[in-house]
């Protein structure tokens, strides 16, 4: 890899609270290229909120994020976003290929209208999920799988080079499993960096190269060789985090704010 | 507006329809646009679940109407609509500093906003009546509304406004539409979500103030979420949902203007009212597919199905301990096998027999037919393969599967039924020792 180029993803010293509690401290990674990395931890771990924090959802405490060597404010675009299934309501009068349509809305001026291009684009990008037969489908008709794969679909349709992608395995079927399993392989492939939330570790090996074991810190962050051990995921899943727990709730009640 | 003087001796059901008489096609312009804005506004509303929302701001509409008048002692549209406006917009920062900043809940926000605006406007409003100024007359109609009382400018303000929102509604479809459906994704493109949400609030406050006059500040919610909430029942699709929703907005003012015309006592808006909320309960009845006659249709269908199915499969087994398959059966011995009243098991019999399934004898009994005893044979399968699949995958008691499988064999479809087969290695028998009739293409196994 190329050492002069920037990452495409550098958090530095990153703290995120919800109403003074912080539930992320002082995380500091970089992400590199055409990397398929697991962010992994237990429920409440911050994993989400790492990511909202990287696409600027939630406001920081501290820190700060850049994209390919700029601040994340001015190239937001560059990153493509899966959000959790369940965050959205499926019975949206919409149809599939009108959500991954939705996907080209970045680049689609603001109050102009999708083009032929973007059409193709979104119809291509359900193609790739292996969805295109259900283009014309109301989501709520889709089943869960259906549905993320519309999800990830919106995501290719952003033509980016980084993902961050929230749970995309939760409650899926076994064909979409392979099939999100192949599309990351594949972005992989074309140099894309992919970040994923993921809930199964045994399946970490096997689908990533890198994985990020978060627990309200960062408890490593590596290959999945070197990192993926079982001193890493005891630290991370076993100790109850006493202190750093107690802290967090002491400052939400006095209502201090984490360094702002 | 009584059509009686006119030259045609029309009675006045169809008088209105020659539109006239200048105050009767004011009015119905009027309540038209209002209509037609706050159908299409509505559906945003709707969608982001912020229909409570609407009706908090048209409450919190009236102390800005009753402070605009005691500022400047006119009923002037402009300044009537600049006042509710503002008040709205307090309110909705109210209830978004209040859920923000306090451990209150948005929904109890809203409560405290409508309640406390509303009594403070009627505070206002029983002062001015009380303080002598004789321009003050009609104010308290803002409560519920009086169409009848809209003048030139009135309507002129209303249709500039109307045309206003229609317009923006037209050019941020695309910006709305991912608003509503997924903010944080909306935010994660790099869209100006904190503007568009902003856009959408003031366009709902807008729609909310407009329709003060005619509708009054009580009841304009409705007339914001009912067309919306109607039009969803009719489509899957957002564009054509805010059309028809407008359309069913501008069809309730039509209503409620007709009526108020035919008899004068009648109000309009409330007729409005009412009349969207006719619409809204033919599109809950008979909306294709979400209606709910076509689901009772459905469900009937599926009923009327499973009895069938379980009377090929009764007169199946009787042929199964025949011997014979097509071994007669009586009423009595079917109404033994099966819990159906004697009613609802003729009438299930003929309809077999209209397919040919069946066929009656001489004396009464029942018979399959070549084609019924195939069906009764692919039930019967479907039937022993789930009982089997429960027992071997499943490890559930063989005393505890019939039940189940009952319900199941009516909606295994073939691709179920091949990857049972796959799972079960083409078994012969189920877990009662019965033979599992062949499959249709099932080449035998090999002993």
């Amino acid at each position: 890899m190329d050492d002069t180029r920037p990452a495409p993803i550098e958090v530095h010293d990153l703290t995120v609270a919800y109403r003074h509690r912080p539930v992320l401290w002082d995380v500091d990674v970089t992400f590199p290229e055409g990397n398929l990395i697991a962010v992994c931890g237990p429920n409440g771990a911050g994993k989400s909120t790492l990511i909202k924090a990287i696409l600027g959802l939630v406001p920081l405490a501290s820190g700060r994020v850049s994209i390919f060597g700029k601040p994340a404010g001015e190239v937001r675009k560059l990153v493509a976003y899966v959000p959790q299934r369940e965050s959205v309501d499926w019975d949206f009068p919409t149809t599939a290929l009108d959500v991954v349509l939705m996907g080209r809305y970045g680049h689609i001026p603001l109050f102009g209208r999708p083009r032929a291009r973007d059409w193709e684009i979104a119809r291509h990008s359900l193609d790739k999920v292996g969805m295109l037969e259900f283009a014309d489908r109301q989501i709520s008709q889709l089943s869960g799988g259906q549905q993320q794969r519309v999800f990830l679909a919106r995501a290719l349709a952003q033509q980016t080079r980084v993902y961050l992608m929230d749970e995309p395995f939760a409650g899926v079927d076994a064909a979409t499993e392979k099939a999100i399993v192949a599309l990351l392989r594949d972005l992989r492939e074309q140099g894309c960096t992919v970040a994923v939330v993921h809930h199964d570790l045994q399946s970490v090996p096997e689908y990533f190269d890198s994985v990020m074991l978060l627990n309200l810190r960062m408890v490593a962050f590596g290959p999945v060789e070197s990192t993926f051990t079982t001193e890493n995921l005891n630290k991370t899943y076993g100790g109850r985090l006493n202190l750093l727990t107690e802290v967090g709730e002491k400052l939400r009640r006095r209502q201090w704010s984490a360094r702002r | 507006m009584n059509g009686a003087g006119a030259a045609a001796a029309l009675p006045p059901w169809l008088d209105f329809f020659t539109f006239r008489e200048p105050n009767v096609r004011l009015i119905l312009a009027g309540c038209v646009l209002l209509g037609v804005s706050a159908g299409a506004i509505g559906c945003f509303a709707l969608l982001r679940k912020r229909a409570l929302l609407g009706d908090a701001l048209a409450h919190a509409a009236l102390p800005g109407v009753c402070a605009a008048f005691m500022l400047t002692g006119t009923k002037d549209p402009v300044i009537i609509l600049a006042g509710a406006v503002a008040s709205c917009w307090t309110g909705a920062i109210a209830i978004d500093l209040i859920s923000r900043y306090t451990r209150v809940k948005e929904e109890s926000a809203l409560g405290m906003v409508l309640s406390v605006f509303f009594g403070a406007g009627i505070l206002l409003l029983t002062y001015i009546q009380h303080s002598g100024n004789a321009a003050q007359a009609g104010l308290d109609k803002f409560l519920f509304g009086q169409a009848s009382a809209m003048l030139d400018r009135d309507v002129g303000t209303l249709a500039i406004a109307a045309a206003l929102m229609l317009a923006a509604v037209a050019l941020a479809y695309k910006e709305f539409k991912v608003v509503s459906f997924d903010p944080q994704f909306a935010r994660s493109i790099g869209l100006p979500t904190r503007s568009i949400e902003t856009a959408l609030a003031t366009l709902t406050v807008l729609a909310v103030a407009i329709g003060l006059q005619a509708v009054g500040v009580v009841l304009m919610a409705a007339m914001l979420v009912t067309p919306a909430a109607s039009a969803r029942y009719w489509t899957d699709h957002l564009g054509r949902m805010v059309l028809l929703s407008g359309a069913f907005g501008a069809l309730s003012g039509a209503i409620g203007t007709y009526v108020s015309y035919l008899g004068p006592r009648m109000p309009t808006g409330p007729w409005m009212v009412v009349a969207a909320t006719l619409v809204f309960t033919a599109s809950l009845l008979f909306a294709p597919g979400r209606g709910l006659v076509a689901r009772v249709l459905l469900m009937r269908r599926l009923r009327r199905k499973t009895a069938e199915e379980n009377i090929l499969r009764t007169l199946y087994l009787n042929g199964e301990r025949a011997g014979a398959m097509d071994a007669p059966c009586s009423m009595t011995r079917l109404m033994q096998y099966r819990a159906m009243n004697a009613w609802a098991l003729e009438r299930t019999l003929a309809r077999l027999k209209g397919r040919g399934l069946v066929r009656e004898g001489e004396d009464g009994t029942f018979a399959l037919t070549g084609a019924g005893v195939e069906r009764g044979a692919r039930l019967t399968r479907l039937h022993r393969l789930w009982e089997l699949y429960l027992t071997r995958k499943l490890e559930i008691a063989p005393d505890h599967v019939h039940d189940d499988a009952e319900e199941i064999e009516h909606i295994i479809t073939p691709e179920l039924e091949a990857r049972l087969v796959a799972a079960l290695n083409d078994p012969a028998e189920d877990p009662h020792a019965q033979r599992i009739p062949p499959g249709p293409g099932a080449g035998n196994v090999v002993v």
